[in-house]
């Protein structure tokens, strides 16, 4: 759906590229998302999606179109099928939410017959069907990103781009709008790519992510794997804030392990059951039980001590728990 | 009130006030039919805007410059082959027109420059996103989003304007600013100055009030 083919892009008079050789694919109907702090080449690389920037080598192929080839008519034409979402909402002040919401049809030359009926059944989509009248000054933030995605699914997108698009908005309603992005694709089958420094945010809707530093992709993967095993010390920092399972560890302590439990085995008493029968005792250091998407997990800090250490391993390795030496 | 008054012809004063009213008002119009394109022009093709052109906005940004730079008195006179040209007279109110309006136009264009700088480049850019045309993000977002600032910068050249027909009766226009001059100045008469004066102060105080409520109705924020 995008692929990114060796990928850099340097702006004139910065000291360093904002970003170097990066390559990714992002399939169809997947929500794909790329974290990394601010500064790391984030927006960069989503505006190369759309060619609000072009690359300065390599290539960007968005829906079978090569971005950085296409001439202005020929990019206008691809913008019209990729929406886009932004941290501050860029709504027009000046413009009811109607006519925020119809403008994007204008431009791609609807007949204005059917602009009302679109609008109307865009803002029953996203929950505002009673604050068409309104001005985007009257809204709420969350309200506000409403319109904002009722606007880029207007002309009925393939591709939605979020750029930092819940970085604005207090945790509450950032669950609000990510439950409806997730939901816009599963229902529109819609891809979406979201760029976030938020971990949190990674983890309740994408199902792949790439990790963004200095310019170059760091890691990438399944969102689990990436978010429960991460290899790379940037992720393990953005994973560590986001998880609570950072230096919990005792200086010369007894050795600890790092369990990772996926599925059903989240909720079976598998831990005690393996130590009773080994007779090892253990401590619960830190630890964290939650969902990635739909799917449970439980990720552990433990200490084992005594009893038959070696024998608890291997069960707990044949139960399907993921060991990792913390 | 006789004595007091004893120099007011009030048939000239209404005169000179409708003299003034028509200048101000033909000048406005035409300073915003030329201005409004000017500075929506030199916006656009500033660097890393729209129509980002170095040689194009450089010749324009000089050309406003030099007209802004002349003094309105002397342009009033340099201009008086060029107004003969296009009015057919350089006297009266309407040879003082095409002065009003070169002296008034590149000031509005940059008043309109900046109410545009003023406009969230992320408005701008969201509508890039939409596959929009320079026309369309000029007449869909940008003019609507910068309307507020666009009709305080009419009322700013407007009052600018009263100021500017003061000076316009060296080519005998007439006007309120004239008839102090000649009247409550050069003849002393400082009954007629007192009231021309109080008449512009009324007509600018008329004008922002205008301006100030024409403002607050288009404005969203």
């Amino acid at each position: 759906m995008i692929s990114f083919q060796a990928v850099g892009k340097t702006f004139p008079r910065a000291p360093s590229p904002a970003l170097k050789d990066v390559s990714l694919e992002v399939r169809p109907g997947e929500v794909f998302g790329v974290i990394g702090q601010s500064g790391a080449g984030k927006s960069t690389l989503i505006r190369l999606i759309n060619g609000l920037e072009r690359p300065s080598v390599g290539r960007v192929v968005t829906d079978d179109d090569d971005v950085g080839a296409l001439d202005a008519a020929a990019l206008r034409a691809l913008r019209r099928r990729v929406g886009m979402i932004f941290q501050h909402f860029n709504l027009l002040s000046s413009k009811t939410v109607a006519a925020n919401v119809a403008y994007p049809l204008k431009v791609a030359g609807m007949p204005s017959s059917a602009i009302g009926p679109r609008v109307a059944e865009l803002l029953d989509l996203v929950g505002l069907a009673d604050q068409a009248a309104k001005y985007p000054a009257q809204l709420s933030g969350g309200q506000k990103q409403r319109v904002g995605i009722a606007r880029a699914l207007a002309n009925g997108p393939k591709i939605l781009l979020c750029d930092e698009a819940t970085s604005a908005l207090d945790p509450q309603t950032t669950e609000q709008i990510l439950d409806l992005l997730a939901q816009l694709n599963r229902e529109l089958g819609l891809t979406i790519v979201l760029i976030t420094h938020e971990m949190e945010v990674i983890r309740r809707v994408c199902h792949r992510v790439a990790v963004l530093d200095a310019g170059s992709v760091v890691e990438s993967g399944e969102v689990a794997e990436v978010f429960l095993h991460p290899t790379h010390q940037v992720t393990r920092r953005l994973v560590a804030d986001a998880a609570g399972l950072a230096a919990a560890k005792i200086e010369g302590g007894p050795p600890t392990l790092r369990l990772t439990f996926r599925g059903q085995a989240t909720f079976e008493p598998i831990l005690g059951r393996i130590a009773r029968d080994t007779g090892v005792d253990y401590s619960i250091l830190a630890g964290r039980i939650d969902r990635i998407r739909d799917e449970p997990y439980g990720q552990l800090l433990v200490s084992l001590v005594g009893g038959d250490v070696a024998a608890a391993r291997a069960r707990l390795t044949a139960a399907g728990v993921r060991l990792e030496e913390a | 009130m006789e004595a007091l008054l004893a120099n007011v012809v009030w048939a000239d004063i209404a005169q000179a006030l409708l003299d003034t009213l028509i200048m101000l008002g033909g000048s406005l119009a035409f300073s915003v039919i030329l201005g409004l394109p000017l500075g929506v022009i030199l916006f656009l093709t500033a660097p890393r805007q729209l129509l980002a052109n170095r040689a194009a906005n450089a010749a324009l940004s000089f050309t406003v410059n030099v007209l802004r730079s002349v003094p309105f008195v002397i342009l009033l006179i340099v201009m008086i082959p060029l107004t003969v040209l296009l009015v057919g007279t350089s006297l009266g109110v309407a040879g003082a027109i095409p002065p009003l309006v070169v002296g008034a136009a590149p000031f509005y264009a940059r008043l309109v420059e900046t109410a545009l700088r003023e406009v969230d480049r992320g408005v701008i850019e969201a509508a890039q996103a939409m596959g929009a045309t320079p026309r369309q993000i000029v007449f869909g977002a940008l003019l609507p989003e910068a309307m507020p600032g666009i009709l305080a910068g009419a009322t700013v050249t407007a009052i600018a304007l009263v100021s500017y027909t003061a000076m316009a009766g060296v080519v005998g226009a007439g006007g309120l600013g004239d008839l102090a001059i000649r009247f409550g100045y050069q003849r002393f008469q400082t009954d007629v100055m007192v009231v021309t004066v109080l008449m512009l102060l009324a007509l600018v105080q008329g004008l922002q009030w205008a301006g100030d409520r024409l403002v607050i109705k288009v404005s969203r924020r």
